[in-house]
């Protein structure tokens, strides 16, 4: 098991490999569907975004409510290949990282080799057990979005499997599901 | 006739406290074949994913938190007796304001967007919920209900067979459909088949599989040597958890 410290450097996303277990300490921002559409939209028009992606790491998920005393409800994964469309571009602004679940498409495996950049799975269905990894949520941006909106999380040994590294090299035998648009 | 009378207050908490309950602990069925599947395992990984979703299902029975961010959208099949009125107010409504509170007072992800193209806006209490409902004889009303993700919801497939497409048509059609989800759905997968019927027919049939206790067989022999050959094909698929089961050779 690795421990890795976020932000992600170079030199850290050169030494993961497909398959590689690790548990990851420092802050990620989240995003689903209806953020990455705003974001993307933003970056195909040159205006600025509302959250610097550089050097981030991205984590699918829409939590559910947190109780009282809780930082954040249950946070697992929600499934990658809805974000296929638009990560190519957050690529190319210099997202480093993305946690989620299931498989990418081919050109956002092209785009993580270019840009060096290494996808994460966490395990589906186990948001309690995740959610106790994350130790603070704050509001960044689209607070509009509700569960959607674009948090910044701080983990503590948040657990999950190198999926697919920044040599495209992918733990998945199987191609995702390429209709969704 | 006699007729029973059913308080619409006694409809809303039971449908509430089945929903938050739902949520928050898993069946036993699932349960033991889980822990069967951790001693059955041969790989780390799989091993190590079933041992997390073990731990994760004891801290949100513990906690009473959900076991997943995705509380789903609410569906109940209803058995709904011919000699039940419901007093104090309406059997509709009084299953949508239980699936409110379960909802809202459960702590529970609100995901269901009122008219889905256009306005995508929030109901914000997870309403409506979808009720399927058979008059059936009796003074009773037996409910059967589900809250099922979208993650695996997403992966639903109907196809329209020929007659003569026969058992091997129905067949490749199951295992197409499981191979085209592929690690999307979150383990354990659960596949519900519905066969026969209309178009909606198989569909609802399917949905309503999937709430069976998983260690159950059809009753006609036939169908259930069927359901032991493709459990059997569909597990040395190598899917099955979000995480990979067969980490490929570096």
């Amino acid at each position: 098991m690795k421990k890795i410290i976020l932000p992600l450097t170079d030199e850290v996303i050169k030494d993961l490999h497909a398959g590689d277990s690790v548990l990851l300490t420092g802050t990620v921002i989240t995003g689903r569907d209806a953020a990455h559409k705003r974001l993307y939209e933003l970056i195909q028009k040159g205006e600025e975004l509302p959250v610097e992606i550089q050097g981030e790491v991205i984590y699918y998920v829409g939590p559910a409510p947190a109780k009282p005393g809780h930082a954040v409800g249950p946070a697992g994964p929600t499934s990658s290949y809805r974000m296929d469309k638009y990560t190519p571009a957050l690529l190319n602004r210099g997202l480093k990282g993305m946690i989620g679940k299931g498989a990418r498409n081919d050109e956002v495996i092209a785009s993580m080799k270019q840009n060096g950049a290494v996808y994460f799975g966490a395990i589906g269905g186990a948001a309690a057990l995740i959610s106790r990894s994350i130790k603070k949520s704050e509001l960044l941006a689209y607070e509009d979005l509700g569960t959607e909106a674009i948090y910044r999380f701080t983990v503590e040994d948040f657990p999950a499997v190198v999926v697919i590294d920044s040599y495209g090299e992918s733990v998945l035998v199987t191609k995702p599901k390429q209709t969704e648009s | 006739m006699e007729i029973r009378s059913i308080d619409a207050a006694a409809v809303t908490e039971t449908v509430r406290t089945l929903f938050m309950d739902m949520n928050y602990h898993i069946g036993n069925d699932i349960a033991e074949e889980l822990k069967k599947a951790m001693d059955r395992e041969t790989s780390d990984t799989a091993k190590n994913v079933i041992g997390q979703i073990l731990e994760n299902h004891q801290i949100a029975a513990d906690e009473e938190v959900p076991m997943c961010q995705d509380t789903g959208m609410a569906i109940l099949f209803v058995e709904y007796g011919e000699r039940v009125v419901i007093e104090n107010g309406s059997f509709e409504e009084a299953v949508q304001e239980g699936v409110r509170r379960a909802y809202i007072d459960g702590y529970l992800r609100k995901s269901v967007v009122d008219d889905p193209v256009f306005d995508r806006v929030n109901t914000k209490d997870n309403t409506p919920a979808i009720i399927y409902t058979t008059i059936v004889k009796g003074d009773r009303i037996r409910i059967l209900a589900g809250c099922k993700g979208f993650g695996s919801e997403n992966m639903s497939a109907v196809k329209m067979l020929t007659p003569s497409a026969g058992l091997d048509g129905v067949k490749k059609f199951i295992m197409d459909t499981v191979n085209y989800a592929g690690p999307n759905p979150c383990p354990p997968i659960v596949v519900g088949v519905g066969i026969g019927g209309s178009f909606e027919k198989a569909a609802m049939l399917a949905k309503k599989a999937t709430l069976r206790p998983i260690n159950t067989r059809h009753p006609d022999s036939r169908y259930a040597s069927l359901e032991e050959e493709l459990l059997t094909e569909i597990n040395k698929t190598g899917l099955s958890a979000a995480m990979p089961q067969d980490i490929k050779k570096r």
